[in-house]
């Protein structure tokens, strides 16, 4: 094993990136979008082959990148006979398709999406062989599954494409899902993701009791892929996809993929009888299956597409007999039938582009007018019937051979039966792929009249053919390839010993049978296609749909239950289901006994928590007027700031009471909008439900709570106590933490309040420009106006108390480091002492007053703050350490300061623009509602009849 | 006075999961407030409860203090709540003039979008 090249990784990564290119390109024309389409594979492909000859020597070459490591997954890639075998498929067959879907494509068709849509592809199949992880396998298999449902809807003006890339995506992602499910599996029993591994450790899978569980999901995913009975059916219906891409994805590569996987894993789940028994059997059912209604197609693609579907079969059934013979089989057959199928779907698109239909009943007499293109056709669909000297002949001469030697249930005949059964049938549609098409009078009634079509669009299917025959002269040519991708499947040392003429054997006259059988299948045709059509069988698409159906229709009633839009549901669902969670946890292990005496009572404790409770009550039990419930919900704030202040929490007690304030401030001027009473309409049995759901919840709680309350704890705590005022500054520990210990926190949450307050200004902003504005105007809302809406006491008293207010404010501030306080407390006194003024006076008045902007205090509490924390880099210490020293002024006593009341500052700005800003969002409605405008800031203003007074008298 | 805190935690708690299942904005908007309450109140008791033993360092003594760190988690969790509620408020307020009702269930065949009728008004 060599390793330390990054040279798989680059040669896996180039299709990605120069799938970045043909969009560009396509501005520069469409030779050169497909040149530089070109450019990336037949780069990959250099690279490939220089580390042919080390492959080929049996060394495996792996490279790999951590990159998810705790989840196992990695950027590993290897390369051995197997990988190489695909990879130079894929790349091949990519690098002539390019040079196909550049003439076949028309001028309308948007070429740059193409050609990205296939590189992309390619990528995603090149990672599947090279991947040395099963986790980045998965990826590159879902990859390929979408990106194929990009190129087979390519065309999608038409439904059948749509209809096709869905079915298709359907089938393989629910196939990839079941086997991300199997693979994982693998990863369990192994202990380890990667694919080396994975195959070193096939006893232990195979002695493991999950054997059976992951073989079936991974075989689910390789039989979806690779189009096996009874997932065959989406291949027809993806051959709406432009030629190339049936070319591409469903003769040599993506249905291709199941029976890499399958050859992948074979040292790791072959072997075994479950083994035998499903895939070749499945493999059996699928050949014949697919053969028999290939011979009964009339649409060519049709044809070929159930042809592969049988070849596919074939493989499957090989690698199902698990003998080290049926592996090289497979081998060779995997790409004889790329050589052929590739070549005979490029025909099929010939025929297609000249004449303007593909249905064999409208074709026949080809072959004088296209001699070309008929001489490739029936050199390539002789070699899928099987034909001497052709490659086609010899391998199926090997599968032939191994299914002679292959006992089903003790039955020596049924697979030897059957797999002649199935070749005669292929005989069968290869005669009439070339009969129908290429045979026969030349007609008038083509929809276009053809001819051979220009050298581009025929040299990639002549190349192929060149290799049809080569292979079957000389099949020894590819004898060291297929011995390295043949050792790579079966672990084991493979001497393949390929030749045209094994001699007179039971597979031969098996072939003779084939053709004789075969031949006269061709001729009965038209009687046989009218039987076929007389019996009734069933239509997979009408199937499929109708599983898809009741798939969508069972969604809807699962949604429309659970989501049916009565978020009173969701809540009361979340509710109950918190609450069985918390229980069963609760109950999931033993508690100790409390270790804590319980606090005495005093009375006035004792009155306080009564008038929480009894607050709480008439809340809910007043709910529908809305007024008085509000009015009950500010006794438990003051109730709730009380005990703070009991509890020994007086920063949370001074929080509370001035939250409060505004808090009840902000529904009232809600409701002035609101209606002022709920309707009663829960059903008795409906408030039952949720009051059992209510007082569940509160039990709950209630019993957490005193469980934790008579237990101690040990907590960090302690450090920021011992810590607070010899590392922060500040004698006060709850400030110190907030804009210190935990200063990140606080900066989060100020931008939290910041964002909140924006966002209620922009939701304003757009209510008032939307037709709520228009119904705002049209209410009327005077009958709820006091007659006395700014009375004189008030404006007087408030405005006196203003510099009062600001002083306490500041006051709070400053001292808030040591004492209780600090900039959160002193961001809403300050914000009340306003709100004051425009209760007082007026929203008009105090506005006309206010000089600053709310945004800019916000904007700006939270730049000081942000500012404040870059200062430590200057001191080169982490974001928001803060720092403090002592200053000593005469006659002041010692003055201490910390660069935290600078934060402080910023979480002050922050929290007073903040509030500012959302009450005076909802005073804006007032205004807009047609209220009046008081410019005076009292209805009865003594100075002003003072000063009239004086005016009349002069 | 454990027994009062917890039982006052569940009493909120309580209420406001009542109030939260009720059908018009408003209600619910209280039951929020409720169980912030509730919440707040209960964040700060895993501090455990202490009484005249306030978290203010004292040079010259060696006292008992209350746990600092919950009761500086619940002080902007206070504030947080004000915020959130404004929010609230202001999306009901809004759903309440857009659509001339504050239900809070979507009715069958009822479109949560505007529709051309409604912008008569019932009240025009």
């Amino acid at each position: 094993m060599t390793d330390g090249t990054s040279l798989l990784a680059i040669i896996a990564l180039l299709p990605f990136l120069g799938a970045l290119v043909p969009g560009v390109m396509i501005r520069a024309g469409r030779n050169a979008c497909a040149s530089f389409t070109a450019v990336p594979t037949i780069l990959a492909l250099i690279l490939l082959g220089t580390q042919t000859p080390a492959v080929l020597r049996g060394e495996v070459i792996q490279t790999s990148f951590e990159w998810l490591p705790t989840l196992g997954l990695s950027v590993s890639f290897f390369l051995d006979g197997l990988g190489m075998l695909f990879a130079f498929m894929i790349l091949g067959v990519g690098l002539l398709i390019t040079l196909y879907a550049r003439f076949y494509l028309s001028s309308a068709d948007p070429m740059g999406q193409f050609y990205t849509y296939l590189l992309l592809f390619q990528g995603a199949m090149l990672g599947i062989v090279l991947s040395d992880n099963i986790l980045l396998l998965l990826i590159f298999w879902e990859l390929t599954s979408l990106s194929s449902f990009l190129l087979i809807g390519f065309w999608k003006h038409l439904p059948e494409g749509r209809q096709g890339a869905r079915m298709a995506l359907t089938v393989t992602g629910a196939g990839g899902l079941a086997m991300i499910a199997g693979m994982l599996i693998l990863g369990n029993i192994v202990g380890s993701y990667n694919l080396t591994d994975i195959l070193a450790g096939g006893d232990a899978i195979k002695a493991s009791e999950w054997y059976m569980p992951a073989l079936i999901l991974i075989l689910i995913g390789a039989f979806t892929k690779s189009a096996q009975f009874p997932f065959h059916f989406w291949l027809p219906h993806a051959m709406a996809a432009p030629t190339p891409v049936s070319a591409y994805l469903h003769s040599a590569t993506m249905v291709k993929a199941g029976v890499f996987l399958m050859a992948r894993m074979w040292p790791a789940l072959a072997g075994t009888e479950a083994w035998f028994y499903i895939v070749a059997t499945t493999g059996l059912v699928t050949m014949v299956i697919g053969a028999l209604i290939a011979l009964f197609k009339d649409d060519l693609k049709a044809l070929l597409a159930f042809s592969t579907v049988s070849h596919l079969g074939l493989l499957t059934m090989l690698l199902g007999f698990g003998t080290k013979a049926a592996a090289i089989a497979a081998v060779f057959h995997i790409i004889n039938h790329l050589t052929f199928k590739a070549a005979l779907f490029m025909t099929a698109g010939i025929v297609d582009h000249e004449a303007h239909t593909r249905d064999i009943k409208r074709l026949g007499g080809l072959a004088k007018l296209m001699p070309i293109t008929a001489v490739i056709g029936t050199i390539t669909a002789l070699s899928m019937a099987g034909t001497i000297p052709l490659n086609g002949f010899i391998s199926k001469e090997m599968m032939l051979e191994e299914a002679a030697h292959t006992t089903w249930m003790n039955n020596p005949w049924l697979v030897p039966v059957l797999a002649t059964f199935g070749a005669c049938l292929s005989v069968a549609y290869s005669f009439r792929f070339i009969f129908h098409v290429f045979g026969g009078k030349v007609r008038d009634d083509y929809p276009s009249t053809p001819h051979d079509p220009p050298f581009g669009l025929y040299a990639a299917p002549a190349l192929l053919t060149v290799f049809v025959v080569l292979l079957g002269v000389m099949p020894h040519l590819a004898e060291p390839m297929v011995m390295a991708a043949a050792n790579a499947v079966t672990g084991q040392e493979t001497h393949p010993h390929l030749v045209l003429w094994h001699g007179v054997t039971p597979a031969l006259w098996m072939s003779v049978i084939a053709f004789t059988v075969g031949g006269v299948l061709y001729a009965l045709h038209g009687q046989a296609n009218r039987i076929w059509l007389a019996v009734p069988r069933p239509e997979a698409k009408v199937i499929f749909d109708w599983v898809i159906a009741q798939c969508v229709g069972f969604a809807k009633w699962a949604s429309e239950i659970t989501h049916n839009g009565a978020i009173s549901r969701y809540l009361a669902i979340f509710v109950s289901a918190t609450l069985v969670l918390g229980y069963m946890a609760f109950r999931s292990g033993p508690i100790a006994p409390p270790t804590r005496e319980m606090l005495p009572v005093p009375f006035p404790v004792l009155i306080g928590w009564a008038i929480l409770v009894v607050a709480t009550l008439l809340v809910v039990m007043n709910h529908h007027r809305r007024f008085l419930a509000l009015v009950f919900i500010s006794m438990i704030g003051l109730a709730i700031s009380g005990g703070f202040v009991y509890l020994s929490a007086p920063d949370l007690a001074l929080t509370q009471i001035s939250v409060e304030t505004v808090t009840i401030m902000l529904l009232l001027l809600a409701l002035h909008f609101m209606p002022k009473t709920s309707p009663r309409e829960s059903s008795m049995a409906l408030r039952s439900r949720d009051a059992g759901i209510a007082i569940a919840a509160g039990v709950g709680v209630a019993a957490l709570t005193m469980a934790f309350l008579m237990r101690d704890f040990d907590s960090i705590s302690a450090f920021h106590l011992a810590n607070s005022y010899t590392g922060g500054g500040g004698t006060n520990v709850v400030n110190v933490i907030l804009v210190d210990f935990r200063g990140y926190d606080t900066y989060g949450e100020i931008i939290v309040l910041g964002i909140a307050g924006l966002t209620i200004y922009a939701l304003m902003d757009a209510l008032l420009r939307g037709p709520a504005a228009k119904r705002l105007r049209a209410r009327d809302y005077s009958q709820d106006r006091s007659r006395d809406r700014h009375p004189l006491m008030m404006v007087v008293a408030t405005r006196a108390m203003l510099p009062i207010a600001m002083l306490v404010g500041v006051y709070i501030f400053l001292r808030g480091h040591n004492q209780p306080g600090g900039g959160f407390i002193a961001g809403l006194v300050i914000s009340i002492a306003f709100l004051m003024q425009y209760m007082a006076s007026g929203f008009a008045w105090a506005q006309l007053r206010q000089k600053v902007e709310y945004h800019k205090l916000l904007g700006w509490g939270v730049v000081i703050a942000g500012f404040t924390g870059v200062g430590a880099w200057f001191a080169g210490k982490p974001f928001l350490t803060s720092a403090y020293g002592y200053i000593h002024w005469h006659p002041i006593e010692e003055f201490e300061w910390a660069t935290a009341i600078a934060f402080d500052l910023g979480v002050f700005l922050a929290v007073l623009g903040a509030v500012m800003l959302m009450l005076y969002s909802l005073s804006r409605i007032a205004r807009f509602a047609g209220e009046t405008i008081n410019i005076d800031p009292m209805d009865h203003d003594p100075s002003a009849d003072a000063e009239m007074t004086e005016a009349e008298e002069t | 006075m454990e027994v009062l805190v917890a039982s006052a935690i569940g009493v909120l708690t309580a209420g406001g999961v009542y109030m939260i299942l009720r059908m018009r904005a408003f209600p619910v908007i209280i039951g929020v407030s409720l169980l912030s309450y509730a919440v707040n109140v209960f964040l700060f008791s895993t501090g455990r409860l202490a009484v005249d033993a306030p978290p203010i360092w004292q040079k010259y003594a060696d006292v008992p203090y209350s746990d600092p760190l919950p009761q500086a988690l619940v002080l902007t969790a206070i504030v947080i709540s004000f915020g959130m509620t404004a929010v609230l408020v202001m999306i009901a307020l809004g759903a309440y003039l857009e659509a001339d009702h504050d239900r809070i269930n979507i009715r069958d065949g009822e479109d949560d979008g505007d529709e051309p009728s409604e912008e008569k008004g019932q009240d025009a």
